[in-house]
């Protein structure tokens, strides 16, 4: 395997983008959306998902380790492109520029998301439908979460696109075709549950 | 005397002196004939080699063989879209009408340049077929009429060097072997006696600078002048080397 590291590591950063980067996303957008039942309900989806057994593990190994391994190979691939939407202004492109520009916003947005919740969490803070409450009154917070959660989101969406492509499942230009509309789909419903859970907040 | 103006062309051509130098752009302007193409363009220019200052310059160096958009020698990038120059018709193109070298590759002189990493690909990743030894090794295996038409449209690569133009991750930053190689790979894999030494090729685009390193711009079989669907055959190597890998790491004891 030492021969082809960079295949290796491709190939694993595709992998981790979907499962379980991906789903986790998925899952954390769900529970988000208990906020839209009003304040108890979303407090105790959250308390449920605090009060999972080992959860030590499970946040390292399904969203620690492979969001990090994800997000600094990912920057790395950021930034080897030489982007030419301006020459080449195909649809595919747009998306491959986006891919990269969303993944980045997605970086920063998830690294100043984690600080203000997982972070202030363990200095004590509580996370909860207060807490959300009081990052979301701020205007400016309220937007870099819309943007945040979007770029996440398209970012999950097109990545699952070019997972099917990366690892050989859809071959034929109409497979790619017919996986980039159940794609956007994936993408417009994704994005409804999560502005709903934002906007439930205020 | 008459008074009729006639209908030129004009040419904005990015020029530079040495592999090193700095480019800079000089301006023509040419008597306009019809069915004119960009090579019978520069040939005009290389006779009467005067800019629109009425400076006498030098020629512009360029690469061409065939004319007949066979042998991807005279590609260039025209109007912003890299493409063969000898298929480029005057009559079709916008004016001014702007050349540029392809600057992907390194850049020999004006219009030239030097297109040898492809070549040096094509050996890396084995695309020919066998067939040497050092006795008679017979009739290969046949190959089925419709597979021949299928393999034919990916053979009509002619290593022009458009679709690493157009590739966002070819580029000085990376290693990207790029789309054609990988496409010949498929080729010579699908053929009976290529097939031969499929695991070898496979193993050689798995390595650095090979096939992983496509991020799915699609815009090399949006730019192939050939039609060639290299996304296709991207894609089909992908799953090729999934299994290969699979292979590999999981094993058998099958070659």
């Amino acid at each position: 395997m030492a021969g082809n590291r960079e295949f290796f590591n491709r190939r694993l950063h595709s992998l981790l983008g979907v499962i379980p980067v991906g789903l986790f996303l998925v899952q954390h957008l769900v529970v988000n959306h208990f906020a839209t039942g009003g304040e108890e309900s979303f407090n105790n989806a959250a308390h449920f998902m605090e009060s999972l057994p080992f959860r030590i593990f499970l946040e390292t190994f399904v969203i620690y380790l492979p969001l990090l391994f994800h997000a600094i190979y990912g920057l790395y691939i950021a930034f080897t492109a030489k982007n030419n939407t301006s020459r080449f202004g195909f649809f595919r492109n747009w998306m491959f520029m986006l891919q990269r520009v969303t993944g980045v916003i997605t970086l920063v947005f998830v690294a100043w998301h984690v600080w203000e919740t997982r972070v202030a969490a363990a200095f004590g803070a509580e996370v909860n439908f207060q807490m959300m409450e009081n990052i979301l009154s701020n205007p400016f917070m309220f937007w870099f979460y819309i943007i945040g959660v979007i770029s996440a989101i398209f970012h999950f969406a097109n990545g699952l696109w070019s997972f099917l492509v990366s690892w050989g499942i859809t071959v034929s230009p109409r497979s790619q075709v017919i996986s980039t509309y159940v794609t956007i789909g994936i993408f417009i419903a994704l994005s409804i549950v999560g502005v709903r859970a934002l906007t439930a907040f205020i | 005397m008459q008074e009729t103006k006639t209908k030129t062309v004009r040419f904005i051509i990015s020029r530079q002196d040495t592999p090193d130098s700095a480019p800079y752009q000089d301006e023509f302007e040419l008597e306009y004939r019809p069915n004119m193409n960009v090579i019978s363009a520069l040939m005009e220019i290389r006779r009467n080699p005067v800019n629109v200052k009425g400076e006498k310059t030098t020629p512009i160096s360029w690469d061409m063989n065939c004319l007949e958009e066979v042998c991807g020698a005279c590609s260039m990038v025209i109007n912003g879209k890299p493409r063969q120059s000898c298929t480029a018709l005057v009559d079709q193109l916008e004016q001014p009408i702007r050349l540029e070298p392809m600057r992907t590759f390194p850049v020999v002189r004006d219009l030239q340049v030097d297109r040898s990493r492809m070549f040096d690909s094509l050996k890396k990743v084995k695309a020919w077929i066998p067939i040497d030894g050092t006795y008679d090794l017979g009739p290969g295996p046949r190959m089925p009429e419709r597979k021949r038409q299928w393999a034919y449209e990916l053979s009509k690569c002619m290593t022009c060097g458009v679709c690493l133009e157009a590739c966002p991750n070819v580029n000085s930053k990376s290693d990207f072997i790029g789309p054609a190689p990988l496409s010949q790979v498929r080729l010579f894999n699908a053929h009976p006696t290529g097939e031969m030494n499929k695991a070898e090729r496979l193993e050689q685009i798995m390595g650095d600078g090979g096939l992983a390193n496509c991020g799915n711009s699609q815009n090399c079989v949006q730019s192939c002048p050939k039609g060639i669907p290299l996304t296709t055959s991207i894609a089909a190597l992908n799953r090729d080397t999934t299994f290969q890998s699979f292979k590999n790491f999981f094993g058998s004891d099958q070659i």
